[in-house]
């Protein structure tokens, strides 16, 4: 019975759980999750294992001796049953004054089994809960702050959908594995061994002749699963097909209304649901079959017992009494259950490892490698020299950079001078992207980058804080080359708005402080005004403490990119990144903008990329790129009297 | 709601009765075979009677059949009502969006329905299957074990229905507990995911604002948040198990104590005692079946009001009865038009718009972010209706035309376009079925995509790939407007179609759509004042409302917006982004 309710639990199981992706994305990658290839199951296994037994390998250890407990418990129980007519109460019949103490005490025995059995299945299960939990939520930070250190690389070349569902779908298949499957397996295959021994016990020859069936429903239930198995494959084929096209469809329904498609994508749509009903109708009806199948099998297995038992009961062979029949009839039943079990769990087992697989590649990937030793650290002036100061902030920063081999230290201005020297870079070794960059900037100035879509202008502007490194040439920050100072330390020296803007679910003033987390209301309040963003954020329902979603979906996009102007104003960095910052904002509104760009770029550094003549032509110097290679550098007055490429632009065509 | 699924159960109405029915079949002989066990103990092996082993035995043998045809048949009928179910619904789902006009799509969001016709129904269909195996199953095999027990001994199958009494009562308690606990934290749950899905979008945010220590704690916290409501939640589910352990044996004591009293004064047999602990069994698993099923439709019926809200929507643009067939011109009329998108809204996004504009014109249309310039074009392919007044195509109410007849002669390039996989000729195609790979190479010489599918190695048979991510945005702003040119249309309205479009191409398109298409009137919606300045008039747009129409030229004088607009990107000069490809 314990194994019954277990599997009660396995089904309720299945209808809770964290739901997967919500909408799209989910579809495509069913169809190939499904197909659990894993090359190594083993050492999958035996890493969730360790994985398990890391922190709670001693709770582990307990569940399974509690689960030891209960099934021990529980057989006694059932031996009692066996024994209860035959030792108890058949001597009793017919007797003048039967004597109930006997029974009694019996049943005062098991009830202490029974009560052991229950506190041990309660004990089990609730520490369980823990370990499962437990360990699922360990790996979940686990896999976060894995991803959180991966290069820019391992977003650009793994589908976010795909990422995503390695949190929802595969870490949900890990935890009927950890709490359901391995108990399961261990229970049954405990039962299975109690009971064989028991039967053994009672009637060798007997136990064979089950055995004999156990066999068989074995190999009809291998027989069934395998369709049934490769129908699932086909029905979950047809159903990645279905949702495939019913995404790519819904997506662009807005189009096939304007093309008066629908009777075609009807047809289409009826041909794949037809195909799809076809496979699943199928897969479900072998997968009913199995358990029918096994019930009459069982109920077969003990008429073929009773047969043959009886037979040798009568003819008085091989020690049989028709006592022990009668309870190995018992044992016959309660055998073939956990059999089924395995079977059933093992089909889980193998998908579950399939999703296990897909979390330790996650945390196997490389994390993005940082050799930096050169630090920012807030300074101060003393006797005309720069040394490190213990307050928060002074307006001035300075590199400390350590000689080890000296073992001096020395300390550099923070300026904001860049200089990059033949530059090249590929974001595969194949195929490289930029070649031969040479550019100076000097603290204070504006160089802008200008050229078509696909020249490099982002690329140039990546490699300044590393979100990539250069395959060959040097990048000198302040005269260190960008290799040996700290990642952290020089991306927050450096401002950046980027081209798409991300907001984050937080209120408006949340978002406005992500550029500095220490920042004061007053001063969120000065950054948005500095970007103009102001206005619009006072006519917000909640002015600053508007919740924003989904990535700001409420927001306009130039909207959006005015918080983002501002979240890198309020990080004050003596060097900014503007890469079409103001791309979005309509020409009207740009130039009220601009007051405040103008204030924010003053004194920094900055990098801007931007398509609008307006935005770059006070720039000191404006580097034309075209397929990865600078062609033309200078003022906007150099570059026009060169009657270049960005003549050509600047007076359109 | 529940009405509205199951009307669309069609041809599988009958797989749907008769999968109980076959359960019934199946529980039936689940409930006689022990019976048939307990007689073959009583009166075979205990007696020693082999002539009645042998005889129940093959009773059995043959119960055990029909219990195993009555699965099969369950099994098979199940499969297909749910299947079925599944197949008709989505079909269903899926014509019904098909007649959807563009505010029916907004209001429900391409991933909405999405959602509805993917895992919706899947669940749907799980649901549906459960409900008619186990549910049905587990109830009728609680009514006839029930019955059965009172049969052989009224005393002790009054034991179990306090059990029952007892149980349901825990399990009812429960369910809702942990239902209340579980639907806080996958609320929470979804939660989380969303943040992780944020920062992998944003990715570039966090590590530029070097926030990937803050992000971590903030995601450790509310993981932390996560597994101790799970843990809270689970515990209440996991109690189950323990409650039920003790319900059994305490039964299973109650019925060996009364059970011995009973055989000792003969009014039970030690078979029937045998077959009182089976069904005992089966009464209490039949229970925790019930009230899984009753977690799984609980669960699924949120699925269901979801589907039932897009079967039950009314599309809002419907053809007229009686529809005109042909459109006369190209000719446009709006007479006093004001649009809103509800209704009820008060604010007026076209606000009594007055315009005519003759067949064969270039128009082009301007003004500021959200002036509704693609709300006046989408009336005139009726992709919305106007709240008041009458849009005229060809000299005719747009709303007395039929719907195809009508789209097929204004031929509109959306602002948010897309390709769909297939080959380019495939994706042509969309606007003429039939058209020749002669007609697909002219519009797209007049597109000035001939010469980039040209240079592909596979030429019009190139593949795209979902939503066009292989080609440039200029080539697939190109492929669009060919596409709709391919419809020969009376009317074209390119909705700022070529911003992606270098300066000189777009130019190239304007000059080819001059000399090819003189007959066709072309509204163009576009942002830079370059690519709309040598149009017939020129419509200038602010607030719902028509600032200027006119000449480029009288614009200029006599338009404040339009000059300021203008100067604006004189200022600027170039566009760098429309730098020509080389």
């Amino acid at each position: 019975m314990a194994q019954q309710s277990e599997q009660m639990k396995n089904m309720s199981a299945t209808t809770r759980g964290p739901r997967g992706p919500k909408g799209p994305g989910g579809a495509g990658r069913m169809a190939r999750g499904m197909k659990p290839t894993v090359e190594n199951p083993g050492k999958i296994l035996g890493r969730l294992f360790s994985y398990v037994g890391k922190d709670y390998g001693w709770a582990f250890a307990v569940v399974l001796i509690c689960l030891v407990i209960s099934v021990l418990a529980n057989a006694q129980g059932t031996m009692f049953m066996q024994t209860l007519i035959d030792s108890y109460i058949l001597p009793m019949i017919g007797t003048a004054d039967p004597d109930f103490g006997p029974l009694l005490g019996a049943m005062g025995r098991v009830a202490c089994f029974y009560a052991i059995g229950i506190i041990a299945a309660f004990a089990q299960n609730r520490i369980m809960v823990k370990v499962a939990q437990g360990s699922l939520r360990n790996l979940r930070r686990e896999l976060f702050n894995h991803m959180e250190s991966l290069p820019l690389k391992y977003f650009d070349t793994n589908a976010h959908g795909d990422i995503m569902s390695v949190y929802t779908n595969d870490i949900d298949t890990l935890r009927q594995v950890i709490s359901q499957s391995i108990p399961q397996l261990f229970n049954s295959a405990l039962t299975i061994v109690t009971v064989l021994v028991c039967m053994i016990r009672l009637s060798l020859p007997l136990t064979a002749v089950s055995m004999c069936m156990v066999v068989l429903m074995l190999l009809v239930t291998k027989k069934v699963a395998g369709r049934s198995g490769s129908f699932f494959m086909q029905q979950q084929k047809d159903l990645g097909a279905l949702n495939g096209y019913i995404e790519e469809m819904l997506t662009g329904q807005k189009v096939v209304k304007v093309f008066c498609h629908e009777d075609k994508a009807i047809e289409e749509f009826t041909k794949l649901n037809d195909s799809l009903f076809e496979s699943a109708d199928q897969a479900n009806k072998y997968a009913n079959m199995l358990g029918p199948v096994n019930a009459q099998m069982g109920n077969i297995s003990y008429v073929v017992c009773v047969l043959s038992g009886a037979a040798m009961a009568l003819s008085g062979r091989f020690g049989l009494t028709l006592g022990t029949l009668a309870s190995f009839l018992t044992f016959n039943k309660s055998f073939n259950m956990p059999i089924n079990q395995i079977s059933m769990q093992l089909g889980s087992i193998v998908m579950a490892l399939a999703g296990a697989d897909r979390v330790f590649k996650l945390l196997d990937e490389k994390p993005e490698t940082d050799d930096g030793y050169v630090t920012l650290v807030v300074a101060e002036e003393k006797d005309g020299k720069l040394v490190p100061s213990d307050k928060p902030y002074t307006g001035l920063w300075a590199w400390k950079h350590e000689h080890k081999a000296e073992g001096t230290v020395d300390y550099k201005p923070l300026r904001g001078d860049l200089v990059m020297e033949d530059v090249d870079f590929g974001y595969t070794d194949e195929k490289m992207v930029l070649h031969d960059i040479n550019l100076y900037a000097k603290p204070g100035q504006k160089i802008a980058f200008v050229g078509s879509t696909g020249a490099g202008k982002t690329t140039i502007t990546n490699l300044i804080n590393r979100f990539y490194d250069i395959q060959d040439g040097k990048i000198r920050y302040d005269g260190i080359n960008v290799g040996k100072i700290k990642k952290e330390d020089l991306r927050k020296s450096l401002g950046m708005v980027l081209q798409d803007t991300h907001l984050f679910t937080a209120t408006v003033r949340e978002n406005i402080r992500y550029g500095n987390l220490s920042a004061t209301d007053e001063e969120v309040e000065m950054a948005a005004k500095l970007a103009n963003a102001d206005t619009f954020i006072r006519q917000l329902p909640q002015g600053y403490d508007t919740m924003l979603s989904g990535d700001g979906a409420n927001l306009s996009q130039g909207q959006r990119q005015l918080l983002a102007i501002a979240r890198a104003a309020i990080a004050n960095p003596p060097a900014l990144i503007l890469d079409e910052a103001t791309s979005s904002i309509d020409t009207r509104t740009e130039r009220l903008v601009q007051g405040g760009m103008d204030k924010l770029m003053k004194g920094r550094t900055t990098f801007v990329i931007a398509h609008r003549l307006s935005t770059v032509r006070n720039s000191d110097c404006i580097v034309v790129l075209e397929q990865g290679r600078i062609i033309e550098k200078g003022t906007h007055q150099e570059l026009l009297s060169l009657k270049g490429k960005y003549y050509q632009l600047s007076f359109g065509n | 709601m529940i009405g509205t699924i199951l009307s669309k159960l069609g041809e599988y109405k009958k797989a749907s009765i008769l999968t109980p029915l076959f359960m019934i079949l199946e529980v039936a002989m689940e409930m006689v075979i022990p019976l048939m066990m307990a007689s073959i103990i009583d009166r075979g092996v205990n007696q020693g009677d082999v002539g009645h082993i042998i005889r129940f035995g093959f009773l059995m043998v043959i119960a055990a059949c029909v219990g195993l045809f009555g699965g099969l048949m369950g099994g098979k009928y199940g499969a297909r009502a749910s299947a079925g179910l599944a197949r008709n619904l989505r079909a269903s789902l899926y014509e019904r969006i098909q007649t959807f006009s563009f505010s029916n799509i907004d209001k429900f969001s391409a991933p909405g329905l999405i959602t509805r016709l993917t895992t919706d129904i899947t669940n749907i269909q799980n649901a549906y299957q459960m409900i008619l195996r186990m549910a049905v199953r587990a109830l009728i095999s609680l009514i006839v074990a029930m019955t059965m027990s009172f049969m052989i001994s009224p005393r002790i199958a009054s034991i179990f229905l306090g059990a029952v009494l007892f149980l349901g009562a825990v399990f009812s308690f429960m369910i809702r507990l942990a239902m209340k606990y579980f639907t806080e934290v996958f609320a929470k749950y979804d939660q989380l995911n969303e943040s992780v899905q944020e920062n992998i979008i944003g990715i570039r945010v966090v590590k530029a604002f070097v926030r990937e220590d803050y992000e971590k704690e903030r995601f450790a916290r509310a993981n932390e948040n996560i597994y101790k409501m799970l843990v809270r939640a689970e515990n209440v589910v996991v109690s189950n198990m323990p409650i039920m352990m003790m319900t059994i044996y305490a039964c299973i004591l109650l019925i060996s104590w009364n059970g011995a009293h009973m055989i000792v004064a003969g009014s039970l047999t030690t078979g029937e005692l045998m077959s009182l602990f089976s069904y005992c069994m089966n009464v209490l698993m039949s229970l925790m079946m019930l009230s899984v099923s009753f977690v799984m439709i609980t669960m699924s019926s949120a699925a269901a009001k979801r589907i039932s809200e897009v079967l039950t929507e009314e599309p809002d643009i419907v053809n007229p009865q009686n529809p005109e067939t042909e459109v006369a011109d190209g000719s446009i009329r709006f007479e006093d038009v004001t649009f809103r998108y509800q209704q009820t809204s008060e604010k007026a996004i076209l606000d009594h718009i007055n315009l005519t504009i003759d067949a064969g014109q270039t128009i082009g249309i301007i003004g500021p972010t959200g002036s509704s310039k693609t709300s006046l074009i989408n009336l005139i392919s009726r992709i919305y209706d106007v709240s008041e007044g009458t849009v005229y195509v060809g000299g005719k109410d747009v709303r007395s035309y039929d719907l195809e007849t009508l789209r097929n002669s204004v031929s509109v390039v959306l602002q948010k376009n897309t390709l769909f996989s297939g080959s380019i000729l495939d994706n042509l195609r969309w606007g003429r079925e039939d058209a020749s790979l002669e007609d697909c190479k002219r519009v797209c010489e007049l597109a000035q995509a001939d010469e980039f599918i040209g240079r592909f190695p596979e030429g019009y048979e190139t593949h795209i790939e979902q939503g066009g991510s292989n080609v440039s945005g200029g080539q697939k702003q190109r492929l669009c407007i060919a596409r709709a040119l391919l419809k020969e249309p009376k009317i074209l309205i390119l909705d700022d179609s070529t911003s992606a479009v270098d300066t000189a191409t777009e130019r190239k398109i304007r000059e080819g759509f001059k000399t090819y298409l003189p007959d066709v009137t072309k509204l163009i919606i576009a942002q830079r004042i370059s690519s709309i300045q040598d149009a017939d008039k020129i419509l200038v747009l602010e607030n719902g409302q028509i600032s200027g129409f006119d000449t480029h030229a009288r614009l200029l004088e006599t338009n404040e917006i339009y000059r300021d607009i203008y100067e604006s990107q004189m200022e600027s000069g170039g566009d760098f982004d429309a730098l020509p490809q080389t």
